[in-house]
């Protein structure tokens, strides 16, 4: 009888890690790999788990844990793994003690990120061992593979997701026997030589590391996860991760080597792949690490002339492809013709507490230097409220480094408040340290809202929804030698303007912490009657435009200009454009 | 090749498309099939345009439908019924939800609003989409939140599934004191 279950990618990784009897999980949230903690936070009778502060702390948990025994995963995004980079070149010197398992989930096309980084180069640069599933049941049974395999070899294995292995759903057959896999901690002693890396002892584990890859890669020659499907010799394709599945639709009777054991490279099978075939292609997604690979091994790869190594590979491109190798003719699909639609982009919800500040900071032309969050859509007009957004953290440090340039300008650092626990204390100290005058705006909600609603320092709960310290961010600030820590409510539209105004103008370094709780988080329970706006009074003009709410509308005309209008059903009564409108014309519904 | 069965589902958020496909995929599942469901998730929530992709037969591959090669577009919202047209089949077949989300861009003023957009809707599924008006089916219901099980009730009207697994996949889904009127809801789409 089989056991199937209907699994995200993300999910089936929670599964596996259960099976395999995983003992610590650790994870800063990000897409796409969110779901896989809070997958196993379900677990949490077996699995201690937590959110940490940022990627490298989880990365650091997952370290120690290991060196004490015990089975570990640790799960982030692509450009999460930028910032554990430092613990992880180091531990894969050292070496396992209980399995590692790290999950990268990259994100091709950018769905929701800054960048489309190849993280399959990292692991490639860390030397570690690097699963690429292909669906829900590879990721579910590489991960029960992976802790053993650590073990086995004492490697650090990467399990590389994308966004379509890690959101989409399939079966998966997680067998009669599913439990638990419960095991004690392997045994911990103190091992100065092997654990401790000074350069005297990381000479020798350089040599360790060398010998590991070797291990690896006859590990990889035998691995269930990679094999060659038969088919018309006239044509091989060397295929990992989803591509697979694409290269399955679109060269179905062709010969196929489907390698889920991806680093190091298995050479030996991929010589036997290649002398099977007449001609060799590799067919994967964003940069040509497995192309390298394959000719670094000795094998020619065949080119296709309009390859890209960038953006999501899928069934159109191949199409695309496979006119060019067969001489086959494509069409890509007729389309109607459609005028220019409207765009529907997202934006800041109705109601969102991060309103006001962007509001008054476009109001008094301030230079904002953005970050990473719901925030970034700040950005979008008619707020148009920010002058740039790199990556976590990078708010403050970059809006100190313009004040630097000499930039006229007054600059504000905006940054949320699990970002500013993640990477934006160090920032602020070294404006502290430095002498710096930036004006750090915290925007408060106590959630990390974009990735929908974890936990955070911030927050006083833990993962799994215990009650904790609840860590403030104006006593942190106050600690570290902020003179000027203000603390303001989100929804007064006149008390933020003016603490900007008079922060940004303060020879300093400045705090305001701007609290208001997310309005999804909350149940919009601000306020949920809405507001309504008589027309008799609205002059039109324009004042509540500016906010950029989605509850408020064109209403009728008034010669070029429009009257506003409230949407009673996407208002939650929030009272900002109640207090810009000069002319009273807007109030609660509520009597 | 097996004959697959895509299945795209478009709308805004907060719609419960995802819901939706969830429930799809999972009715597909009961009935023995292969099934896959692949979704973007991220900014969804913030009233944004969302998408969700269902495929089903005997071995499915690809998680993602082909450009064009859509067989049933389900949308919740008439803009993005218009919009995704180019993924539907010439033959395809489509559910449509006669509501109207005004985005954000057009009552703000930023971009003008489509000029004779029910015409426009009408030219593009001339004679193979369903229409509902899923909020007043979901009102007699007596829960304007079941508005998506009626679409899917419109939709298992296009699909062979009996009405006994749509309904065992609801129960899987939703906890025991909306599974009734859900299937209220489902059965007043499939009336339809």
């Amino acid at each position: 009888m089989s056991n199937k279950k209907f699994l995200s990618g993300n999910e089936a990784i929670a599964y596996g890690a259960y099976r395999a009897g995983c003992h610590v999980a650790a994870a800063y949230p990000g897409t796409p790999s969110t779901e896989i903690l809070e997958n196993i936070a379900k677990f949490k009778g077996e699995i201690n788990c937590e959110w940490s502060v940022n990627e490298k702390v989880a990365m650091e948990v997952g370290v120690g844990a290991s060196i004490a025994g015990a089975r570990t995963l640790v799960a982030m995004k692509h450009v999460g793994l930028n910032v554990a980079m430092d613990p992880l070149m180091t531990y894969t010197y050292v070496g396992t003690n209980g399995g590692m398992v790290v999950i990268s989930a990259d994100d091709p096309g950018m769905h929701s990120s800054q960048n489309e980084q190849d993280n399959r180069c990292l692991v490639k640069f860390a030397r570690a061992a690097q699963f690429e599933p292909a669906n829900s049941q590879e990721a579910y049974d590489m991960t029960r593979e992976a802790f053993d395999l650590s073990e086995r070899t004492g490697s650090i294995v990467f399990i590389r997701m994308t966004t379509r292995t890690s959101h989409s759903s399939s079966l998966v057959d997680l067998g009669d026997d599913f439990a638990y896999g419960a095991r004690e901690p392997k045994p911990y002693e103190k091992n100065i030589k092997k654990t401790v890396a000074v350069p005297a002892n990381a000479r020798v584990m350089r040599f360790d590391i060398e010998n590991r890859l070797n291990t690896l890669r006859a590990e990889a020659e035998a691995s269930v996860f990679n094999r060659i499907e038969e088919g018309d010799k006239r044509i091989g394709i060397i295929t990992c991760a989803v591509s697979y599945q694409y290269v399955k639709e679109v060269f179905p009777e062709y010969s196929i080597l489907k390698l889920g054991f991806t680093n190091p490279l298995p050479t030996e099978l991929v010589r036997k792949f290649a002398a099977m075939v007449d001609k060799v292609y590799v067919v994967e997604e964003l940069d040509p690490v497995l192309r390298e690979a394959v000719i670094d091994a000795g094998v020619k790869v065949e080119n296709f002339s309009t390859e890209l190594s960038m953006m999501e590979q899928n069934v159109d491109r191949l199409r695309a492809l496979r006119a060019e190798l067969t001489g086959e003719t494509y069409t890509p699909p007729a389309k109607p013709e459609l005028p220019a639609l409207p765009v529907r982009p997202p934006v800041l919800c109705a109601g969102c507490s991060h309103r006001t500040v962007f509001y008054s900071l476009a109001k008094l032309k301030a230079t904002v230097s953005g970050d990473i969050g719901c925030y970034t859509l700040g950005c979008v007009p008619p707020l148009s409220a920010m002058d740039t957004t790199i990556c976590m953290g990078a708010s403050i440090g970059a809006a100190f480094g313009m004040q630097k340039a000499g930039l006229k300008n007054r600059v504000a650092a905006v940054i949320g408040d699990s970002t500013f626990f993640h990477s934006g204390i160090t920032g602020l100290i070294d404006v502290v340290y430095n002498k710096g005058a930036v004006t750090v705006v915290v925007l408060d909600n106590r959630i990390t809202g974009m990735t929908g609603h974890q936990q955070n320092p911030g927050s006083g709960k833990t993962l799994l929804g215990e009650d904790t310290v609840q860590v403030s961010i104006a006593e942190v600030a106050r600690a570290v030698g902020v003179r000027r820590v203000r603390e303001v409510d989100a929804y007064n539209q006149k008390e933020v303007e003016e603490a900007l105004a008079e922060e940004l103008d303060a020879p300093e370094p400045s705090v305001i912490v701007v609290f208001g709780s997310c309005v999804i988080a909350a149940k919009r329970n601000v306020n949920a009657t809405p507001y309504q706006i008589d027309a008799d009074k609205c002059m039109a003009c324009g004042s509540c435009f500016k906010l950029g709410c989605p509850a408020i509308i064109r209403g009728e005309a008034k010669g070029k200009l429009f009257k506003a209008q409230i949407d009673p059903a996407v208002c939650i009564g929030c009272d900002v454009c109640a207090q810009l409108c000069k002319f009273g014309a807007i109030s609660s519904t509520a009597k | 090749m097996s004959k697959i069965v895509n299945v795209t589902l478009v709308g805004v958020g907060g719609q419960g498309i995802l819901l939706t496909s969830e429930i799809l995929a999972r009715t597909a599942a009961l009935a023995g099939l292969d099934v896959k469901k692949s979704e973007i998730h991220g900014m969804s929530q913030r009233g944004g345009s969302v998408s969700s992709q269902v495929r089903f037969g005997d071995c499915v591959y690809s998680p993602i439908i082909p450009d064009g090669e859509t067989d049933i577009l389900v949308s919740f919202e008439q803009l993005e019924a218009i919009r995704c047209v180019g993924m539907l089949k010439a033959e395809g077949k489509a559910v449509i939800d006669t509501r109207k989300i005004v985005p954000v861009t057009v009552s703000s003023g930023q971009q003008p609003p489509v000029e004779n957009q029910d015409e426009l809707l009408a030219s593009l599924y001339a004679n193979r989409a369903i229409m509902v008006d899923s909020i007043e089916q979901a009102t007699k219901v007596g829960n304007t939140r079941t508005a998506n099980l009626v679409i899917a009730g419109a939709l298992s009207k296009l699909l062979d599934f009996p009405a006994e697994l749509w309904h065992e996949a609801i129960r899987t889904r939703l906890p025991a004191k909306l599974v009734d009127i859900n299937i209220q809801a489902f059965e007043a789409g499939r009336a339809l």
